[in-house]
């Protein structure tokens, strides 16, 4: 017990220390999370119409962060099966940070739930007990699919930092099972989120069995990009080193999930266009826009082109083992899939409706100050996390040093 | 073509009080006890001085008591799970709320589905006209939102008006994209967008137009609605009698429902509904027509208020045309029930085995 309010204690302690640059970082993300309570009030008692959302297009922009953000979360997975399947030495070192990725990004899903809501004060309708949990929800097997991931990172990764801080060896008996467990939960989750929306016979553009598989092949590039952003700031801005054999696993894992997605893609291309029968009116207007209305469209032309401008980049070997050049693809895969996943898949899902009214949706001021909000808050909540836990790796924060 | 002829009983009200045959569903709402026309009436009527007095008393210090029952509303359980007192309270509860709010005496019915019955809906396309008496009594019945600002205002029937033109000898040789509608743009509710097959933005001098057909459309009551199974926490579901229903208390705004209905039958309250006081309709119901809050989704439920009580809904009713027809299913002298033995009759969207209650013939 006295270890543990020692180790809360020296964790607090740890991460609240920082340079000016921390300061400021820290800074400029409150001030967009402040941003983003506001605008959550202003939705709360104005209602939706401060949003871009209509009966007609009833999921947007925060429905769009929320199955991005999903695929994230799962991608933390790229770091923590090569570490404990394939015992990779330079992954298992890092693997922790992996999940420290994992529970904010899933952090981040939970609030952008909050900020789709039409009653977030409500939300506790959906728990067992006091609420009502329906089995036949795909919504209610997302909900607990995600907590249960959440907890499941939470405890794998806590215990783990927990025995380097107290120098006790881990016990492997329960650890080893719940990081299996882990492992597979993190492919549910991005699974059924996919169910979500492919279940749904009344939109004709997600009504297809590929999806489950197109969101985990896009979530394991998006996520992995993000993952080897934040190892190269973390190589270059604290003492701690990720190796480099860590970063190149992930950079293939990124190439190749990315090939298959641009191939998935391409299928559901040929598959719509050549009957192009009017379920493929929402792929249409994405593509090339759907009488006269085309929103959307340099969208989509934006994501292919940094899709596929990040996979010939990946390809070339001059390119992919510079670190110094390894975070332009990076990001533009990052940007791709966002667009791509995000808007891209959302939106034309309601374009037209299932009567056939064409109308376009604009997301609105209040949206994207959210939508910004809730990032900070998840980069916020990442900083610290990813902080302490490098705090504690490198031996700085360990039981009885500090005294 | 007035829209006065007002039916005095559809064939709910003829099947006989307490009728064995058990409603057509397993939906645990008919399970519930039943209430009888007699005990609601004198319940009704017991219930309407005290509210008139509660109404009195609360019009002095309104926004204490909306806090308050706002404050309690937020607490009750989903309504089939309540018991009868609890389902009592949250009535009386709503009707001293809205009394006071709308400023007259409002009665929140809570009749459940009756045995024997399973409502049923056809509509003569070959009749419709197109003149959206329907959608516009539906609105005045129903207590929707009718604001100025796009997404403020609701309406649940949406009447497609489809050109004829779009085979005529002139446009055979023509494939995709040709002919598929008309452009309007814009964006959703105002100006509004364009409908492909047909659309509900159109504003002729006369109806009917030489070279229009009419399809009103609005929830179908499916028989397996997949609205009902997306819900997360139930709160929308399937009656005894066969109407879907929404507990606009329980909803939590997560608009499934709507990303899975096929027919385009529900609508978001993207703000708080706009009801002048003086346009609401009084008589409402608790799974029906009584008013909304903000965030919630909402959809026809054939007007349970009146269709619980025998009365047809208020689209049949005004109907100048006699193209809608409602009744009881179980009864194979109601007109639905001569009109699907008789007629050509087809559902909508058959394909994707929803089983809608709704039906469209044509003679």
């Amino acid at each position: 017990m006295k270890q543990l309010t020692r180790f809360a204690a020296d964790y607090v302690g740890y991460v609240l220390k920082g340079g000016t640059k921390f300061y400021a970082w820290m800074g400029s993300l409150a001030v967009l999370i402040v941003g983003m309570m506001y605008v959550f009030y202003l939705q709360n008692t104005e209602g939706l119409i401060v949003t871009g959302m209509t009966s007609q297009i009833h999921d947007g922009l925060y429905f769009a962060n929320l199955v991005f953000l999903v695929g994230v979360a799962a991608g933390a997975v790229t770091i923590v099966f090569p570490a404990y399947g394939y015992h990779h030495e330079g992954m298992h070192k890092v693997a922790v940070l992996g999940e420290m990725l994992a529970i904010s990004a899933v952090i981040m899903v939970t609030m952008f739930v909050f900020a789709h809501m039409g009653r977030p004060d409500r939300l506790w309708h959906m728990l067992p007990f006091i609420g009502i949990y329906s089995f036949s929800s795909m919504l209610g097997w997302d909900v607990l699919v995600l907590t249960g991931y959440l907890i499941l990172n939470a405890i794998c990764g806590f215990y783990y930092l927990w025995c380097k801080y107290t120098g006790n060896p881990i016990n492997k008996k329960w650890f080893m099972p719940l990081v299996w467990v882990a492992i597979v939960w993190a492919l549910s989750i991005h699974t059924v989120t996919a169910f979500l929306i492919s279940t749904m016979p009344a939109r004709p553009m997600w009504f297809h069995s590929m999806m489950p598989i197109r969101f985990i092949a896009t979530a394991f590039a998006a996520g992995p990009c993000l993952i080897i952003l934040s190892f190269l700031i973390i190589r270059n801005n604290t003492k701690f080193w990720v190796d480099d054999s860590a970063i190149k696993l992930l950079t293939t894992i990124v190439t190749w999930c990315l090939g298959i997605a641009l191939f998935l893609t391409m299928s559901e291309v040929v598959v719509e266009l050549y009957a192009r029968t009017e379920h493929a009116n929402g792929l249409y207007y994405l593509m090339f826009g759907l009488h006269g209305l085309n929103k959307l469209v340099p969208w989509f032309w934006s994501a292919v082109i940094l899709m596929v401008g990040a996979f010939v980049l990946f390809l070339i070997p001059a390119v992919r083992n510079n670190m110094k050049l390894l975070p332009i693809p990076c990001v533009m895969a990052f940007a791709g899939i966002w667009i791509e996943k995000g808007m891209g898949l959302i939106v034309p899902g309601f374009i037209p409706t299932p009567i056939g009214e064409v109308t376009e949706y604009y997301p609105s001021f209040v949206e994207w100050l959210m939508t910004l909000g809730i990032w900070a808050f998840g980069f916020f909540i990442l900083t610290i996390l990813l902080k302490g836990a490098i705090g504690i790796l490198q031996g700085e924060i360990k039981y009885g040093a500090a005294k | 073509m007035t829209p006065n002829e007002t039916p005095q009983a559809s064939p709910a009200q003829e099947q006989p009080a307490g009728c064995p045959m058990p409603p057509a569903s397993a939906d645990p709402a008919a399970c519930a006890p039943k209430t009888t026309r007699r005990d609601f009436l004198k319940a009704g009527g017991t219930l309407s001085l005290s509210s008139l007095m509660g109404a009195g008393a609360l019009m002095a210090q309104s926004d204490d008591a909306k806090a308050a029952a706002e404050w309690a509303e937020h607490f009750q359980k989903n309504y089939r799970l309540m018991t009868d007192k609890e389902k009592d309270e949250a009535r009386l509860r709503l009707e001293k709320r809205y009394s006071a709010e709308y400023g007259k005496k409002v009665t929140v019915d809570t009749t459940g589905p009756q045995p024997g019955v399973l409502m049923g809906y056809a509509l003569n396309i070959r009749k419709c006209i197109g003149c959206r008496r329907c959608v516009h009594a539906c609105v005045e019945e129903n207590n929707q939102s009718r604001g100025k600002r796009p997404g403020e205002k609701i309406e649940w029937i949406q009447v497609l008006r489809m050109e004829r033109g779009e085979f005529s000898k002139e446009r055979m040789n023509q494939g995709y994209p040709e002919g598929l509608g008309i452009q309007v743009g814009g964006n959703a509710y105002t100006p509004a967008g364009q409908v492909l097959e047909g659309q509900y933005h159109y504003n002729p001098e006369a109806v009917p137009e030489k070279d229009a057909n009419y399809m009103p459309i609005a929830c179908m009551q499916c028989e397996k609605p997949p609205c009902v199974k997306v819900c997360p926490v139930r709160t929308t579901y399937r009656e005894g009698d066969g109407v879907v229903v929404i507990d606009y208390n329980w909803c939590i705004g997560c608009r499934m429902c709507m990303g899975a209905c096929p027919y385009w039958a529900r609508r978001f309250n993207v703000a708080n509904p706009v009801l002048p006081k003086e346009e609401m309709n009084p008589v409402t119901h608790y799974m029906g027509n009584r008013p909304r809050m903000r965030g919630v989704v909402e959809k026809c439920h054939w007007c349970l208020q009146r269709s619980r009580h025998g009365r047809y809904p208020a689209c049949v009713e005004v109907c100048p045309v006699g193209a809608r027809k409602f009744g009881n299913l179980l009864d194979p002298n109601s007109e639905v029930s001569l009109v699907l033995a008789r007629k050509n009759v087809f559902r909508l969207k058959a394909e994707l085995n929803t089983f809608p209650k709704f039906f469209y013939f044509y003679d």
